[in-house]
């Protein structure tokens, strides 16, 4: 019977992430007729074990990699993963950095940041943006296995429990002429981006980061929000690169997204269109963010922000 | 410090999306009405490369592309960069080549250009953006690799790679040759070339390779060989319609903003 695999990296544990890949994992191997298969790269704790025994038939886990390497990394989804049909994995860094060379070490096709899975007269077709988010764009995947990382937390979780089995898996390392040496997580308070609620998200027509330390900071406090941001901030070192928002930054899917003098451009839409509810404050009135948006102001960010915390703060009293 | 920088050309991806049309026919973004320039993160590759050619006291820089005749403009002005070299690998047949062909192509090039110590390629391009191309060439090439690399340092006879992860940041350290892929920060925008520059590289050489030449065979890298195929290429329709607060001072206005937002925060927490 042919199998589809998933792959997972212990470190992420059962998140919503996880969830996610699971649940495309186990719908695109009933599309198949296939046998879900699950790997676990670095030691997993129960819960992750637990979750994926019930979404897939076979879990397997590589203990011995203790911490991700990529070379080993990679060596152990290549030999766990050979002979499938497709092999799903999240959108964390180390899935999207594995993807593209495990497909080709394995013959197959690699793809990015789906979607959408669906099978069609059994083969796999997969929905994607394209062109920084202007356009969506359906493929079919021709070569096998189909390796492909799934927008995760977009994906719903599986349902049911097939009462998979769980087992240590033994494969030959290699060693890593490449070493990662020095791991920086930095300290976040409350949700991640990916998982808030509420986002409160700064650009370029800030002008500086004193802003947003000091009128979007207190502006999110009160809001309960996750601060996030566009390329230009980023890139302008206004603040740290992991709150961009967009194609290359964070897709998250918020009840509400604030954008406080974001324009707009199509790959920052990419990363937030997923949200319930946007919210612009922008100068500029014809800003393509407003066609994006359900209501919104056009003022000056400083004119607003301060005001706007006030008010907020005395509605929650 | 012999370092290759793949790069690409192609559609202005900051083209307004209402002047974004699509080639149905083909399946692709009509290119009628858009300039061209190289992928955005190609040139904060550039500019890494250039920065540890300064760092490490000296070296190479090799741009190449794989692409048509009128690629020649993102390496001159790669050249104008200041990048040593630049090499454009001719494709004058294949009109959608995918990640396997393109990476088994500038593996025979790289191999025919000679040792690099470093392989550098952007994350992911501007118009498909599948970020495919850098893994295909480290197999292709044998390479240990690290991707969303944002800063190479010299270490020793070695390097220093710094880059980014989903929540902070990682070191790595490698001897060479290595491959990696580069994404954006701070420190990398690229460089705005002196005028002086600009007008130089047009007199620079600039190496020109057919496949024939590279010994690559029709069959590895022609259409119809692609390991998957786009069936569908739309613009998603959007509905969404932007009430503005209203008011008479702003005061009022933001109190209406505020009540709106008041509604969905109470309403999550
Ligand atoms: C391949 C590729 C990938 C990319 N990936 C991403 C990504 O992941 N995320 C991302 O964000 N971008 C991404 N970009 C960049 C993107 O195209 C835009 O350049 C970027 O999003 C612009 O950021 P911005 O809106 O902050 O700046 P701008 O476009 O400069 O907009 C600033 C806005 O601020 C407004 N403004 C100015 N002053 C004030 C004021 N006082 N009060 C209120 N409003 C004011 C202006 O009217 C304007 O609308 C990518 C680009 C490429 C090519
Ligand atoms: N035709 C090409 N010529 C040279 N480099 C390329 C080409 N296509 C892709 N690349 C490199 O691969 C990176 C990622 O591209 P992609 O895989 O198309 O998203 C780009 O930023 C380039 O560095």
């Amino acid at each position: 019977m042919s199998r589809v695999q998933i792959v997972l990296f212990s470190k992420n544990g059962w998140d919503r992430g996880a969830q996610g890949v699971a649940g495309a994992g186990r719908r695109l191997a009933d599309g198949l007729g296939a046998e879900l298969h699950a790997v676990v790269l670095g030691p997993a704790d129960d819960a992750l074990k637990n979750g994926l025994a019930a979404a897939a038939q076979k879990v397997q886990v590589v203990s011995a990699l203790e911490e991700y390497q990529p070379e080993p990394a990679l060596a152990a989804a290549a030999s766990l993963c050979d002979g499938a049909a497709a092999v799903l994995f999240g959108n964390d860094t180390y899935s999207q950095e594995i993807v593209p060379r495990l497909a080709h070490r394995l013959g197959g096709a690699p793809m990015a940041d789906a979607q959408k899975l669906e099978v069609k007269d059994g083969r796999i077709h997969v929905t994607r943006s394209a062109y920084g988010g202007k356009a969506l764009s359906e493929y079919v995947m021709k070569a096998t296995p189909a390796v492909i990382w799934v927008r995760s937390r977009a994906l719903e979780p599986a349902e049911g429990d097939v009462g998979g089995a769980v087992e240590e898996a033994t494969v030959e390392l290699p060693e890593a002429k490449l070493r990662i040496t020095e791991r920086h997580e930095e300290a976040q308070e409350g949700a991640s981006l990916e998982e808030a609620e509420i986002i409160v998200s700064g650009g370029r027509g800030l002008g500086g980061p004193e802003p947003f330390e000091q009128m979007l900071a207190p502006l999110a406090d009160v809001m309960h929000a996750v601060q996030g941001a566009s390329r230009a901030a980023c890139d302008a070192g206004w603040v740290p690169p992991n709150w961009q928002v967009g194609q290359t930054g964070k897709k998250v899917a918020p009840e509400l997204y604030l954008a406080i003098a974001i324009s707009g451009a199509s790959q920052h839409l990419l990363g937030m269109g997923d949200s319930k509810v946007v919210a612009a404050i922008n100068t500029d009135a014809d800003a393509p963010i407003f066609k994006h948006c359900s209501f919104g102001i056009v003022e000056d960010y400083k004119n607003v922000v301060p005001l706007l915390t006030e008010k907020l703060k005395e509605m929650q009293s | 410090m012999n370092i290759l920088v793949c790069i690409k050309q192609i559609l202005d991806p900051d083209l307004p999306a209402r002047d974004f049309k699509i080639d149905a026919a083909n399946k692709e973004a009509d290119p009628k009405g858009a300039n061209k320039v190289t992928n955005i993160f190609c040139e904060n590759a550039l500019e890494t490369a250039l920065q540890l050619r300064e760092k490490a006291g000296g070296g190479k820089v090799t741009a190449i592309t794989y692409g048509p005749e009128g690629a020649e403009d993102s390496l001159r002005k790669a050249l104008a960069m200041t990048v040593d070299e630049a090499v454009l690998v001719i494709n004058d047949k294949h009109s959608k080549p995918d990640a396997i062909a393109v990476g088994k192509v500038l593996a025979a090039a790289a191999r025919k250009l000679g040792d690099f110590d470093l392989v550098m390629v952007g994350r992911e391009s501007g118009d498909w953006g599948l970020g495919q191309t850098g893994g295909v060439l480290a197999e292709e090439l044998g390479l240990p690799s690290l991707a969303f690399v944002d800063e190479v340092d010299p270490d020793g006879d070695g390097l220093k790679l710094q880059r980014q992860t989903d929540n902070g940041s990682e070191v790595a350290t490698v001897k060479p040759p290595a491959l990696v892929l580069i994404t954006n920060n701070e420190n990398n925008v690229p460089r705005i070339p002196k005028t002086r520059d600009v007008m130089m590289s047009y007199r620079k050489p600039l190496q020109k390779l057919t496949l024939e030449e590279l010994g690559v065979a029709d069959e590895a890298v022609g259409d119809g060989h692609t390991a998957f195929e786009v069936t569908n290429l739309y613009v998603p329709e959007k509905s969404v319609s932007c009430e503005f607060v209203q008011g008479d001072s702003l005061d009022e206005k933001v109190t209406e903003l505020a009540r709106r937002i008041h509604g969905i925060v109470a309403s999550v927490n």
